[in-house]
């Protein structure tokens, strides 16, 4: 463990540096980062209005409060692996890793980590911005507080562990764009980006409980905005944990077969 | 030889499946419908072992198998058949304590990271093979000195020369002091002068670690200042292995006799195949048979001030054993 630790520190400490070089492509990417979720922000705001002040019984504060929180979470726990993989695949840079004593899992997840560092100085300021224009209304609730930080975590590794496994796919396809296109679709309706899951029908909320999406995004947004009974709030630990348990057994039972077919092409 | 060989190789083969279609927009569409595919037959059966401390040299043409061979040695690539054992490992298996012991160098973008300098890339791989920091500090030093690295160490990479980027990644492939170097074209692109200085940097590692290296060139020089066995494949197959003055040997049937003539008489043809002549400065090619009647002749029929014999270039060898090998 104390290796991997200096591992994870030095990994973080140079990728961070790296990372610094480019401060105007941090800009451009965090644009698209806040553009989208102001998006729904302005629309479902518009849409409260015109409905005489509510919808579904959220008001214009209730959905400032879930899409600036959503914009945070979802910052956080966004993953680039599938392109990435893609890339590595193609043109052959996955070599030099898989001759590495370190699975490349952890380079991940510190390159991760060490962007989310980094962005996090930008997207914290953002949404006080966001907050100043569109006056949320928050409802603190100290218990949902708390397990809001656990959840976090498990969402992040949840997260990225799901997308991680699925990118593996890159092993037989080459290509994993048409993949991803189909998971950022599914990802869209069921982790309540487009429209929070409770002003959806029963039956979207029934499949949006079974799939992993909402416990990898949304989870820790409804517990922070304290709509989640206790009992609701156990369910989703429940199905994070239990989630986090297949993407495990998959990457275990997937890796080793997808590197056996790796053809490092090129160098 | 009682110790056991660093790198056993048993009957290796790989075969790629690979996609076959023709050119244009017809084929592409049809091949979306019944793909076709073909074995193709990259390395086909081959053994060699390698002893610890010893440097092979591993020849071919562009697309003989040798990088293939180098890519299933270091456990990049799952073999179709046959065994391979480095330092009593199965490479595919990828185990740390396999990963921990060898390197290879393919190119030159493997172990610097881009936008850091040197020295940082380094650290990486202090901290990814668990490297213990007196251990690291010393590798180093010793890396620094022996390839002269002391100015390169702050600059990112991005700002280095080839050569001073390839210095740089040799020394970090290095940095866990592996026992095993599987070296694909470490001189490549690479201008004399450096092409010398990684030479007698791998010689000289080689000497104090008594480490096993099996290496690609396509500079001859390379081949010749450091290995003195070398592995012949060609078209997936091992052609020769052994020594490399017995390559010569066996697959030059000429030799090339010289000879400074006194009265500055050039036409020697009637001796042999004339390959250059200039001012009383002749070299014949000869059937290696005839070599000592010929010179045998010169020096009674001609005012010979000097005479030697030699074998061919070692460029001209390889070429003549693709050549006969295609015929």
């Amino acid at each position: 463990m104390k290796g991997l630790g200096d591992i994870y520190a030095t990994l973080g400490r140079t990728t961070l540096a790296v990372q610094l070089q480019y401060r105007a492509e941090l800009v451009i990417w965090l644009l698209g980062l806040v553009l989208q979720p102001v998006i729904y922000l302005v629309v479902w705001t518009t849409v409260t209005r015109v409905q005489g002040g509510t919808v579904g019984g959220m008001t214009a504060g209730d959905f400032a409060a879930y899409y600036i929180l959503y914009m945070v979470i979802n910052h956080l726990t966004f993953t680039w692996i599938m392109f990435e993989f893609e890339f590595r695949v193609r043109n052959g840079s996955f070599s030099p890793l898989l001759l590495q004593p370190l699975h490349p899992i952890h380079r991940d997840i510190v390159d991760n980590i060490a962007y989310k560092a980094l962005t996090l100085t930008l997207t914290v300021p953002v949404a006080f911005l966001l907050a100043w224009v569109f006056e949320p209304t928050f409802v603190w609730q100290r218990w949902s507080l708390i397990a809001f930080i656990p959840a976090l975590a498990l969402a992040f590794l949840l997260r990225f562990m799901v997308e991680w496994s699925l990118a593996l796919a890159a092993f037989w396809t080459t290509r994993v764009t048409a993949l991803n296109e189909i998971y950022m679709g599914l990802a869209f309706f069921l982790s309540g980006y487009m429209a929070p899951l409770e002003l959806m029908p029963d039956w979207v909320q029934t499949v949006a409980a079974v799939f992993p999406f909402r416990w990898m995004v949304v989870f820790p947004v409804e517990l922070l905005l304290g709509r989640l009974t206790p009992d609701q709030a156990l369910y989703g630990f429940a199905a994070q944990i239990v989630w986090l348990g297949l993407a495990f057994a998959l990457i275990s039972l997937v890796w080793s077969r997808g590197a056996k077919r790796y053809a490092a092409v090129g160098s | 030889m009682s110790q056991d060989p660093a790198i056993q190789v048993q009957d290796l083969s790989k075969t790629y499946i690979v996609p076959v279609r023709q050119g244009g927009l017809g084929a592409a569409f049809k091949s979306l419908i019944h793909r076709q595919t073909r074995a193709v037959e990259a390395v086909k059966e081959i053994n060699f072992a390698v002893a610890p401390g010893e440097i092979v040299g591993f020849l071919g043409p562009n697309g003989a198998g040798k990088t293939t061979t180098l890519k299933m040695l270091s456990g990049l690539l799952h073999p179709s058949g046959g065994q391979v054992q480095v330092l009593g490992h199965e490479p595919f298996r990828r185990q740390k304590a396999y990963l921990r012991q060898i390197t290879l160098v393919m190119g030159n973008r493997n172990q610097l990271v881009w936008d850091i300098p040197v020295l940082d890339s380094f650290e990486r791989n202090r901290a990814i093979y668990r490297l213990e920091r007196a251990f690291y500090r010393d590798v180093v030093d010793e890396l620094v000195d022996l390839l002269d690295l002391t100015a390169l160490l702050d600059k990112p990479v991005r700002n280095l020369s080839l050569g001073e980027r390839m210095k740089c990644e040799v020394a970090a492939a290095l940095l866990h002091r592996p026992r095993i170097l599987f070296l694909d074209e470490p001189t490549l692109g690479l201008d004399v002068t450096m092409q010398r200085r990684i030479r007698h940097f791998i010689a000289e590692y080689n000497r104090r670690y008594d480490a096993a290296v099996l290496l690609t060139s396509h500079y001859m020089a390379d081949v010749e200042a450091l290995c003195r066995r070398v592995v012949v494949i060609h078209h997936g197959q091992l052609l020769f292995d052994g020594l490399l003055e017995e390559l010569v040997q066996r697959f030059s049937p000429h030799k090339t006799i010289a000879v400074e003539l006194a009265n500055g008489q050039t036409d020697l043809s009637a001796f042999g195949q004339v390959v250059e002549s200039e001012e009383g400065r002749v070299t014949l090619r000869v059937p290696k048979d005839q070599t000592a009647q010929v010179a045998g002749r010169l020096l009674a029929e001609l005012e010979v001030i000097d005479l030697t014999i030699e074998d061919p270039p070692v460029e001209e060898v390889i070429e003549q054993v693709f050549a006969q090998e295609k015929a």
